[in-house]
C-alpha cells in the first residue's frame, strides 16, 4: 500500500503535526486541562475514519464484523468525549457573567 | 473512481481536500482552548472536524455495506452520549480512562480487520504495513488494558496500593522478547498467529504496566496513557496511509506527553520513577506522620469564623479532600459571603490538587466558582504574603513547606503552594494523618496554624453560618 515516497511524507505529516501539536497545547492554561483532555479523547475517535473504510468493505464477513466493532468504539470516543467536554466549558464563567 | 466531478477533480481528492479542511479545524479548534471565553467554541470546531472526516469518509469511498457501520454507529453513539449526560464530575478521570481504552481498541481491532483483508487477499504485504499493523495493534492494546486498570485504581475496585509481582522485571523483559519475536515473525511471514501472539501480550503488558503504579499516581498514568489514544490512531493512519488521521493523533498524542509531563514536574518525579511504581509503598521509615507528638493550635469554627469575617484578603487552596467531601459548594457560598463583606477572595489551585490535569478547576466551576478567581501557581505564590488568612481544605503534602527548605524530605524540590506565607493559616482535616507521599507536613507546627478538625463540608457550613450571624 506505501511506497517509499509515501512514508517519508506520511513521516513528515507526523513530525509536523507533532510539532504544531505542542505549540498550540503549550498555550492551553491549567484550568482546562481537564477539557483539553476529554476533547483531545474525542479527537483520538478520528479512527472512526479507519474503521469506516474497514466496516464498509465488502471483503468478507469477519473484516464487517470487526470494522463495526470499531466503530462502535469510536463513536463512544466521538460522541461522549466532545458532549462531555462541553457540558464541562459550559460551566466555566468569570466574575459577574450568569 | 471514474466519476469526473467538478474542476474535474475526481472523488478521492475531493476527500483529501475535505481531510485538510477537517486537519485545519481540529487545529484551531485546540488553538480556542486557550482561553477559557473561546474554549466551548473550539470544542464545537473539533467536533465539526470530526463530522467533516466522517462525512469525507462515507462519501468518498464506495462503502459496500451501511448495515454494520450503521449498526456500530447507533450503539457507539448511545454508550458515549449516555456516559457523557451521567458522569459526575469527581469521575472524570475514570470516564477519560475508560474512553482511552476505548480508543485503544477501535485502534488494535482497525489493525486485526485490515490484516484479515490482506491475508485474505493472497498479495504480498509489504514490510511497512505490517510494521504499522504491529504498532497499531501495540500500542492499542496496551493503552486498552491500561486504562481499564487505571479505571479500576480510580473506582476503588482494583486495590489502588501498588502491586508488585515478584519476578515482574523478568516478566516484563519476556513479553519484550515476544513482542519483538512475534512483529519479527509477522513481517517475514505474514499470520493472523503472529499477531494474535501480539495483542495478547500487549494487552497483558498493559496490565503490568499499571498494576505498580499507586492510585495518587493515576493522573500521570492518564495523561500517557491519553497519548497512547492518540499514537494508536497515527499509527492507524500509517497503515491505511490516511493523513487526516495522522494528524489528528499526532495532535493528542503531543497533548498527553505535555500534560504528563506538567504532572510528573509538579510532583516531583521523573516519569521512569513513576513507571517503575511502587511509590507510596509502606516502608516504616517514610510513613513517620503518626508518632509525632509536637504540640498543634486547633481551634473552634467560631474563631476560623471570626478570622475569616476580619481578614482583608482570603486565599483557598483546595485539594481531592474537598472533593471526596463534596464541599465546593459549601466554599463557594463561604466565598460569597466573604466576597459581599469587601473580603478579597481568591483560590491557589496545584497542578496535582485533583485526579487529573485540571481536575479541581472543573470541579469548582461546577460549583459556580468564576474561573478569574482560579490561580495556578505561578499566579499565587508571590500572593500568599499579602495575605491574611489561607484557608487548606483536604490538601497536603502540597503545601508542605520541607519541599522547600529540608534537603531530607522525600518531597523536597517539589513545587508547592507557599502557604506558610500567608500571615496566618486555617488548616481543615480529619486528623494529623499524613498526605500520600508519607511525610509529616510541618506546616501543621507553625505558631501561625491554627488546625480545625472534622468533616470539611461541615466545618464550612458551620463557619458560614457563625459569619452570617456575626
Amino acid at each position: 500500500m506505501f511506497d517509499a515516497e509515501a512514508l517519508i511524507i506520511a513521516l513528515t505529516v507526523f513530525v509536523l503535526a507533532i510539532f504544531i501539536g505542542y505549540e498550540v497545547i503549550t498555550k492551553v492554561p491549567p484550568t482546562l486541562h481537564t477539557p483539553l483532555m476529554s476533547g483531545s479523547n474525542a479527537i483520538s475517535g478520528i479512527v472512526i475514519v479507519g474503521a469506516l473504510l474497514v466496516a464498509g468493505q465488502d471483503d468478507g464477513i469477519a473484516g464487517q464484523i470487526l470494522g463495526a466493532i470499531a466503530v462502535g468504539l469510536a463513536m463512544i470516543n466521538v460522541v461522549g468525549g466532545f458532549m462531555v467536554t462541553d457540558r464541562m466549558l459550559k460551566m466555566f464563567r468569570r466574575s459577574g457573567q450568569k | 473512481m471514474e466519476t469526473t466531478h467538478l474542476f474535474g477533480v475526481n472523488g478521492m481528492n475531493i476527500t483529501n481536500a475535505a481531510y485538510i479542511v477537517a486537519a485545519i479545524l481540529f487545529i484551531v479548534g485546540l488553538k480556542q482552548l486557550g482561553s477559557p471565553a473561546t474554549a466551548r467554541n473550539g470544542n464545537r470546531m473539533s467536533a465539526l472536524a470530526m463530522l467533516v472526516a466522517i462525512v469525507a469518509t462515507v462519501v468518498g469511498n464506495d462503502i459496500a455495506s451501511w448495515e454494520f457501520i450503521l449498526a456500530g454507529a447507533i450503539v457507539g453513539s448511545a454508550i458515549g452520549a449516555f456516559s457523557a449526560r451521567k458522569i459526575a464530575m469527581t469521575s472524570m478521570p475514570q470516564l477519560v480512562a475508560i474512553f482511552n481504552g476505548f480508543g485503544g481498541a477501535a485502534s488494535a481491532v482497525i489493525a486485526a480487520a485490515e490484516l484479515i483483508r490482506l491475508i485474505d487477499n493472497g498479495a504480498d504485504i509489504a514490510q511497512d504495513v505490517s510494521i504499522t499493523i504491529m504498532a497499531s495493534v501495540i500500542v492499542g492494546g496496551v493503552t486498552l488494558t491500561g486504562s481499564f486498570i487505571a479505571y479500576g485504581k480510580l473506582q476503588g475496585i482494583v486495590p489502588t496500593r501498588p502491586i508488585l509481582l515478584p519476578i515482574r522485571n523478568v516478566i516484563n523483559v519476556a513479553l519484550l522478547i515476544g513482542m519483538i519475536a512475534s512483529t519479527v515473525w509477522l513481517v517475514i511471514d505474514p499470520s493472523m498467529t503472529a499477531f494474535m501472539i501480539a495483542g495478547a501480550i500487549a494487552l497483558a503488558l498493559g496490565i503490568l504496566v499499571v498494576i505498580p503504579i499507586g492510585g495518587a499516581d493515576m493522573p500521570v498514568v492518564i495523561a500517557l496513557l491519553n497519548s497512547y489514544s492518540g499514537i494508536a490512531g497515527a499509527a492507524t493512519g500509517f497503515v491505511l496511509g490516511n493523513t487526516v488521521l495522522i494528524i489528528a493523533g499526532s495532535l493528542v498524542g503531543a497533548s498527553g506527553l505535555i500534560l504528563t509531563r506538567i504532572m510528573t514536574k509538579a510532583m516531583n518525579r521523573s516519569l521512569a520513577n513513576v513507571m517503575l511504581g511502587g511509590f507510596g509503598v509502606e516502608d516504616g521509615a517514610a510513613s513517620a506522620g503518626g508518632d509525632d507528638d509536637r504540640p498543634v493550635t486547633s481551634i473552634q469554627h467560631e474563631d476560623a469564623a471570626m478570622m475569616l469575617a476580619y481578614a482583608q484578603s482570603v486565599i483557598f487552596v483546595p485539594g481531592y479532600g474537598l472533593a471526596v467531601a463534596q464541599a465546593q459548594h459549601q466554599v463557594r457560598e463561604l466565598a460569597d459571603l466573604l466576597k459581599a463583606k469587601g473580603i478579597s477572595v481568591r483560590y491557589a489551585i496545584h497542578p496535582v490538587a485533583g485526579r487529573m490535569p485540571g481536575h479541581m478547576n472543573v470541579l469548582l466551576a461546577e460549583a459556580n466558582v468564576p474561573y478569574d478567581e482560579l490561580k495556578d501557581l505561578d499566579e499565587i505564590n508571590g500572593e500568599f504574603q499579602r495575605t491574611d488568612v489561607a484557608v487548606v481544605i483536604g490538601a497536603n503534602d502540597v503545601t508542605n513547606p520541607s519541599a522547600r527548605t529540608d534537603k531530607s524530605s522525600p518531597i523536597y524540590g517539589m513545587p508547592i503552594l507557599n502557604v506558610d506565607q500567608a500571615q496566618s493559616v486555617i488548616m481543615m482535616k480529619r486528623g494529623m494523618s499524613s498526605g500520600f507521599a508519607g511525610v509529616q507536613n510541618e506546616l501543621f507546627f507553625l505558631d501561625k496554624t491554627q488546625m480545625l478538625f472534622g468533616d470539611a463540608k461541615d466545618s464550612v457550613e458551620k463557619i458560614t453560618a457563625e459569619v452570617k450571624d456575626l
